[in-house]
C-alpha cells in the first residue's frame, strides 16, 4: 500500500468577490497516493486551478480538511514539498535558461547547482540552450525550461497546471511522451490539470472529472493501461473505452448545469 | 593593382553612403536647430533696439548697420548666438580650467554637488520605495508626505534648508546637495514603488512555492524587475538634481558654481555671462542624461533584454 501524498476531505472554497460569493470548490474528497499520475479534467471554470492552488497553499480552503505529506498544506509549502508548473512558463526575462533553472536552487541554498541544472535541462532535452534568454525560445521550449526549474530541487510531488495548454498538437504529443518517460524514471507523484481527454487518458493512472458551479468531482476513473505507453496506444479499444467514460462524465456535468 | 583600386573606390563609396545616411537621419534636428538660430538672430534686432538705435543712426542707418550693431552690442539685452559662442569659448577653452574665470571650474563646483545630491536622492528614494512596498502602513503614512514635499516651491524651502543644515556642521557640499536630494528622491520613490510592484502575480506565487524570504524575493525578483523603472526615474532625477544644485547656490551668495555665475551676471547686467553659464549647464545636464541612457542600455543588455 503506497503512502498517501495528498488527502482532501469535504474540501470547500468560496471566493468573496465584489458581486457576491463564488463557490469554486465544493465537497472535494480525493486521495493521491505516492507515485500516482492524477489528472484533473473538466470544463473551464470548474475549479481545477483552484484545487491545485489549494494543494500548493496558494489559496486557502474555507472548509474541509487538506493534508500534503501528512502535513497541513502550509507546512508542506514551507517544507518545499512540491514543484509547481504554472499555466504560463513564468520565466524571469532577465535570467538566461541556466539561471532560470538555478533560481530555486539559489533560494533554497543547494550545493552542486551546476550539476543539477545540467541534469534537469538534459531531462527536458534542452542541453545546449543554457545561454539563451526566454524571448529567444519557442513557447514549448519555455514551458520545458519551467518544468526543468520545477524539477531542479527534486521535489517528490509535481503540481502542473495545464503546462501544455498553449501548445500545438504535435509539440504537445512529444512533450506528453517525454513527461511520461520522466515520470517513469523519477517515480514522482504528479497532479496534472488538463482540458484534453486524450492527454488525460494517455498520461494518467487516475482521472478526476470535475464539473462547474459549484466546482466538484463527478467521477474518478482508474486507468489500467500499461505503464509503458506509446502514442499509438490512443488507437486501442481499451484507451477509447476510458476516453468515452471521461466524455460521458463531462457531458453529465454539463447537462446538470443547464 | 586594378582590383585594389576597385576595392578602394568601392570602399569610399560605402563611406559616402554611410555619411549620407547619418546626415539624412539628423535632417529634422538640424532643420529645427537652424530655425531656432535664425529666429534668435532676428530677435536680437528688436530686443537690443533701445541700446543700438542711436548708434545705428549715428553710423548713417541702413540694413547692414542695423545687423552689425544689433549683433555685436557690448552689453546686449539679448546677445547674438556667435557672441554667446565666443563667450563660452573664452571661458571654457581659452582659460586654465581652474581659473576663477573658467566655466569648467564653476561647472565642476556645481556638478560635484549635483552628483552627491543625486546619489543621496537615489538611495533615499529607493529606500523609501522598498519600505512602502513591504510595509502596508508605510504607504498610508509616508506617501502623503512624499507627495506634499513636492508641492512646496523649492525656491521657498531652499534658504531655510541651507540655513538649518549649515548650522549642523555638516560639510558644505552636503548642505548644498540637500536641495538636489530633496528634488531627486521623489521621482525615484514613485518610479521604484511601481517597479518593485511590477512582477506579476504568477512570478510572486512562484517565489511563494519556493518559500522564499522577502529579502530573497526583493533581490531576485523585485529589484531586477524594477531596473527599467529605476533608469526612467534616474534620468528625470539627474536633470532636476542639477537645477537643485544651481538653486542651492543662490541663497548663500556663493562665489563659485554655475549659480554664482548667474547671480554675478545678473548683478552686473552681464547677459553674456548668464547665457554662457546657462548653455554650459544645459549641456552638462544633457550629458548626464545621455550617460545614464548609455548605462541603461548597457545594463539592460547585460540582463538579456530583447534589443
Ligand atoms: N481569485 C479569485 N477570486 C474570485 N474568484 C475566483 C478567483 N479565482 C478563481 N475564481 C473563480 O473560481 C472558479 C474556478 O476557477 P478556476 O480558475 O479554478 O477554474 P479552472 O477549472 O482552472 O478553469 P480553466 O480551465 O479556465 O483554467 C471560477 O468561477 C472563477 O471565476
Ligand atoms: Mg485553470
Amino acid at each position: 500500500m503506497a503512502a498517501k501524498v495528498i488527502s482532501a476531505q469535504n474540501l470547500g472554497l468560496i471566493f468573496q468577490t465584489a458581486d457576491g460569493a463564488v463557490e469554486a470548490l465544493s465537497e472535494i474528497t480525493l486521495d493521491v497516493n505516492e507515485g500516482e499520475f492524477v489528472s484533473l479534467i473538466g470544463p473551464s471554470g470548474c475549479g481545477k486551478t483552484t484545487l491545485l492552488r489549494a494543494i500548493a497553499n496558494l489559496e486557502n480552503p474555507t472548509s474541509g480538511r487538506l493534508t500534503v505529506n501528512g502535513l497541513s498544506a502550509e507546512a508542506a509549502r514551507l517544507a518545499r514539498a512540491y514543484g509547481y508548473v504554472f499555466q504560463a512558463p513564468a520565466l524571469l526575462p532577465w535570467r538566461d535558461v541556466n539561471d532560470n533553472v538555478r533560481l530555486p536552487l539559489e533560494i533554497m541554498g543547494f550545493d552542486d547547482m551546476a550539476g543539477r541544472v545540467s541534469r534537469n535541462l538534459a531531462l527536458v532535452n534542452l542541453a545546449g540552450f543554457e545561454k539563451k534568454y526566454p524571448w529567444q525560445l519557442s513557447g514549448g521550449m519555455q514551458q520545458r525550461v519551467s518544468i526543468a526549474r520545477a524539477l531542479a530541487f527534486d521535489p517528490k510531488l509535481l503540481l502542473m497546471d495545464e503546462p501544455f495548454g498553449a501548445l500545438d498538437e504535435i509539440v504537445r504529443d512529444r512533450l506528453n511522451q517525454q513527461l511520461l518517460e520522466l515520470w517513469g524514471s523519477t517515480k514522482k507523484t504528479i497532479v496534472f490539470v488538463t482540458h484534453s481527454i486524450p492527454e488525460a487518458v494517455f498520461l494518467s493512472t487516475k482521472i478526476v472529472v470535475m464539473s462547474p458551479r459549484p466546482g466538484r468531482i463527478i467521477d474518478v476513473i482508474e486507468v489500467d493501461l500499461a505503464s509503458q505507453r506509446k502514442l499509438e496506444i490512443r488507437e486501442t479499444p481499451a484507451f477509447l473505452k476510458i476516453a468515452h467514460r471521461v466524455r460521458q462524465g463531462l457531458k453529465a456535468g454539463h447537462s446538470y448545469e443547464d | 593593382m586594378k582590383t585594389d583600386a576597385a576595392f578602394r573606390s568601392g570602399h569610399s563609396q560605402d563611406m559616402a553612403a554611410c555619411a549620407a545616411s547619418i546626415a539624412m537621419k539628423h535632417v529634422p534636428l538640424l532643420t529645427v536647430t537652424l530655425a531656432i538660430i535664425i529666429f534668435w538672430y532676428a530677435m536680437c534686432i528688436p530686443m537690443n533696439a533701445v541700446l543700438t538705435a542711436p548708434k545705428i543712426v549715428a553710423a548713417g542707418g541702413g540694413f547692414a548697420n542695423t545687423l552689425i550693431f544689433s549683433w555685436s552690442e557690448g552689453r546686449p539685452v539679448l546677445p547674438s548666438p556667435h557672441q554667446v559662442f565666443r563667450e563660452i569659448w573664452n571661458t571654457v577653452f581659452a582659460v586654465e580650467p581652474w581659473a576663477i574665470k573658467s566655466l569648467v571650474y564653476h561647472l565642476w563646483i556645481t556638478l560635484s554637488s549635483t552628483l552627491v545630491g543625486f546619489l543621496m536622492g537615489g538611495l533615499l528614494g529607493t529606500a523609501l520605495a522598498i519600505g512602502i512596498v513591504h510595509v502596508a502602513s508605510l504607504e498610508k503614512s509616508l506617501m502623503p508626505w512624499v507627495i506634499a514635499s513636492q508641492t512646496i516651491p523649492i525656491l521657498a524651502i531652499a534658504p531655510m534648508l541651507i540655513v538649518v543644515l549649515g548650522k549642523t556642521g555638516l560639510p558644505d557640499i552636503f548642505t548644498k546637495a540637500s536641495i538636489s536630494t530633496y528634488l531627486c528622491f521623489f521621482p525615484v520613490t514613485i518610479g521604484m514603488v511601481k517597479g518593485l510592484r511590477s512582477p506579476d502575480v504568477m512570478q510572486q506565487d512562484l517565489m511563494r512555492t519556493y518559500n522564499a524570504s522577502s529579502v530573497q524575493t526583493l533581490w531576485k525578483l523585485r529589484l531586477p524587475a524594477s531596473l527599467p523603472f529605476l533608469f526612467a526615474s534616474l534620468k528625470v532625477s539627474v536633470a532636476i538634481s542639477l537645477t537643485g544644485a544651481i538653486v542651492a547656490e543662490l541663497p548663500t551668495g556663493a562665489v563659485a558654481g554655475i549659480g554664482a555665475r548667474l547671480l554675478n551676471g545678473s548683478y552686473y547686467g552681464n547677459t553674456l555671462q548668464i547665457w554662457a553659464a546657462l548653455f554650459v549647464a544645459a549641456f552638462a545636464a544633457a550629458m548626464l542624461v545621455l550617460l545614464l541612457s548609455a548605462l541603461e542600455k548597457y545594463s539592460l543588455k547585460r540582463m538579456g533584454t530583447k534589443a
